[in-house]
């Protein structure tokens, strides 16, 4: 299993270096270090999100109201800082983790406590957040101007040469790396997704561990809400419409297992990074960006196709919700 | 989890669609009171062409919920029905900008619905993906294509007799989409309530292995109901783009979520296996009651969103919280 692990991760790899010479051969400029580095920096929400719907999948999951979380944490930040423009940004990024974390608690109490299907309740409170965000800014933007320059600063403040944003996508990795690889959370995750029944033998909580998984999503969500409005310094009802696929879109590439229990960090991340890669890449090639959506589409089916001919298990019906509460 | 009833199939039927009729009711019940609570909250909601808009509303989605509540009670779901329109209304408008007869814009409209419907199904039948997952994708790559085709353009210039779809009426104030949603519901109706093939859906969602041990073509019928959600939303598109005289890549934006809404509201259970077209019908002229009574009042659609994502996690919430309570 785990070499079959090792040897996804690995192809992404290939692939991903493939992709990039074959871009060098044409337009050396775009693997110059420092653009290199700008494409990380510009794909680091995505890596971070990626990693959270990682672990929500991992339990058998789904979170789609990801891009509503860090959209609506992101309006309540921006509007925080206009009227109270010397709050700290400290304040301001533990402001926007704890309101993901409520947000995935959200999610999380009403998969856990009520059992509805994760799909449902994230459709469900995806419009509500985003409906919310239009409810508390009345439909108006947060434009560059009215945020203070510590605000907007943040992210792109650079320590060793990388922006803050890009440092936080390192860090959320490593941490996130240890914790799945290394704590019991990390285990219960796996075990609840592979086997739920059997994760309920052994002593675990199934419904709080999706629970857990939630949470952790929703409050890097927020942590992206107001890395991203201060990145773009604008924020609006629509800011990042439509993230949440590219987010699952990453996570499928990288080789989590939508039916849960299989797949890494290391998976999420490079599916991210591949993704952030085209993205990054199509307009240099000289290719539409309106291209962007149906690569990722195709992407998620190939990706699914891939998963599926590699671990073919049993778990198809993803509507049936385990029976370990039973 | 779920009820036992699940596990003692043959007993089922007769015990869940008692249950069924008792949740139509009450669905019946809050129509009726939001019907009455608009005409005392806003004096433009009784006027018999106030009323006829209000179902376009709804006729469009509902058509497509009937296939998606189908789908849904053999245990699938397919989340890329509004990118199918989109990707149908593309094709639509690329062929009327070769003078084409409408007959020929309706058929590329139904044949794209059929053939995204096809796709769909044979990722999730042929190659034994699963369907969330497919038709999330499936979602971005029927619209990203309408986006490559379109991008921030629109085609217009759709033949003159092709308005009539969206905007003709039959009868009075009875619009030609209302005769079809209403012929629509009654096919879909007697398919599932009154054939084999009905039948055969509801043994799939309740234990697909056994329904394919009582020799059931699963994959089969799973394929069919992809092929006909497909057909449903090339219709819709059809209708839809007749309405609004041109299509943009962000045409029906997000209607998947409305009719999953429309048909859990249906009381159909989102896991499969149970349900019924009445209460789709039903469920579809509340939300379509409400969104009307709110737009009168002046609410935003945004806002509206914001109850019917309330109204699809409360509806299935609320069952869950009064058992809890009972225990």
């Amino acid at each position: 299993m785990t070499t079959f692990l090792k040897s996804r991760e690995a192809l992404l790899i290939g692939v991903i270096a493939v992709l990039l010479a074959l871009i060098a051969t044409r337009f050396p400029a775009f693997v110059a270090p420092d653009n290199l580095a700008r494409v990380f920096n510009d794909t680091s929400p995505l890596i971070v999100l990626a990693i959270g719907q990682a672990l929500v999948i991992l339990t058998r999951c789904i979170d789609l109201s990801v891009a509503a979380n860090l959209a609506l944490t992101g309006m309540v930040c921006a509007m925080l800082n206009v009227a109270m423009p010397g709050l700290p940004v400290v304040v301001i990024l533990i402001l926007a983790l704890f309101l993901g974390a409520i947000m995935g608690a959200v999610n999380g109490l009403l998969v856990w406590k009520l059992s509805i299907p994760p799909i449902v309740v994230t459709l469900g409170t995806m419009t509500i957040y985003r409906g919310i965000i239009f409810l508390i800014s009345d439909g108006e933007w947060v434009n560059a101007h009215e945020m203070s320059k510590a605000f907007t600063g943040f992210p792109r403040a650079e320590i060793l040469g990388l922006p803050m944003l890009s440092w936080i996508a390192v860090i959320v990795a490593v941490m996130f790396f240890i914790i799945v690889a290394r704590t019991p959370l990390g285990r219960a995750f796996y075990a609840v997704g592979g086997n739920p029944n059997a994760a309920v033998y052994t002593g675990l909580d199934v419904g709080r561990t999706q629970f857990a998984a939630f949470v952790i999503s929703g409050t890097l969500a927020g942590l992206v809400g107001y890395l991203w409005v201060a990145r773009y310094s604008v924020a609006y009802v629509d800011i990042a419409g439509g993230f949440e696929l590219e987010v699952v879109a990453a996570c499928v590439i990288g080789g989590i297992a939508i039916a849960g229990g299989a797949g890494t960090v290391l998976g999420a991340i490079l599916g991210a990074l591949f993704l952030g890669i085209v993205k990054n890449a199509l307009p240099v090639v000289g290719i539409s960006p309106f291209w962007q959506l149906a690569i990722s589409g195709s992407a998620i089916v190939i990706a699914v196709a891939f998963n599926a001919r590699s671990a073919r298990s049993k778990g198809r019906i993803i509507l049936k919700r385990a029976e370990a509460t039973a | 989890m779920t009820d036992a009833s699940r596990h003692i199939p043959d007993r089922l039927e007769s015990r869940a669609s008692r249950a069924l009729k008792s949740w139509e009711t009450l669905l019946l019940a809050v129509a009726v009171a939001i019907f009455i609570v608009n005409s005392f909250a806003s004096p433009y909601f009784l006027n018999a062409w106030n009323l006829s808009d209000a179902t376009f509303n709804f006729t469009e989605k509902a058509m497509i919920a009937f296939a998606m509540a189908m789908l849904i009670v053999a245990g699938e779901i397919d989340l890329s029905v509004a990118s199918i329109i989109a990707l149908a209304s593309t094709a639509m408008g690329a062929a009327a900008q070769f003078d084409v007869s409408t007959a020929t814009l309706v058929l590329i409209g139904l044949s794209t619905g059929v053939a995204c419907g096809a796709f769909n199904g044979f990722l999730v039948t042929g190659l034994g993906l699963p369907s969330i997952v497919v038709t999330i994708g499936t979602m971005s790559l029927f619209r990203g294509i309408s986006y490559i085709v379109l991008g921030d353009q629109a085609f217009r210039g759709y033949p003159s007799d092709f308005a009539f779809f969206g905007q003709g009426y039959v009868f009075w104030v009875i619009s030609f989409e209302f005769v079809l949603f209403a012929i629509i519901a009654l096919i879909y109706y007697v398919i599932l309530h009154r054939t084999n093939f009905g039948r055969a859906v509801y043994a799939i969602g309740n234990n697909p292995t056994g329904a394919l041990f009582s020799g059931i073509r699963v994959q089969r019928v799973k394929f069919i109901l992809f092929l006909l959600t497909g057909l449903m939303a090339g219709i819709a598109a059809v209708c839809l783009t007749s309405r609004l005289g041109s299509t943009r890549p962000s045409i029906a934006f997000g209607w998947e979520l409305e009719i999953v809404t429309m048909v859990v509201l249906g009381g159909v259970n989102i896991l499969g296996g149970s349900g019924s077209i009445p209460g789709v019908v039903i469920a579809a002229f509340v939300m379509g009651l409400v969104t009307f009574g709110l737009g009168l009042l002046n609410v935003p659609g945004i806002v509206m969103s914001i109850f019917i994502g309330l109204l699809l996690i409360g509806v299935i919430a609320l069952p869950r919280l009064v058992a809890m309570v009972r225990r």
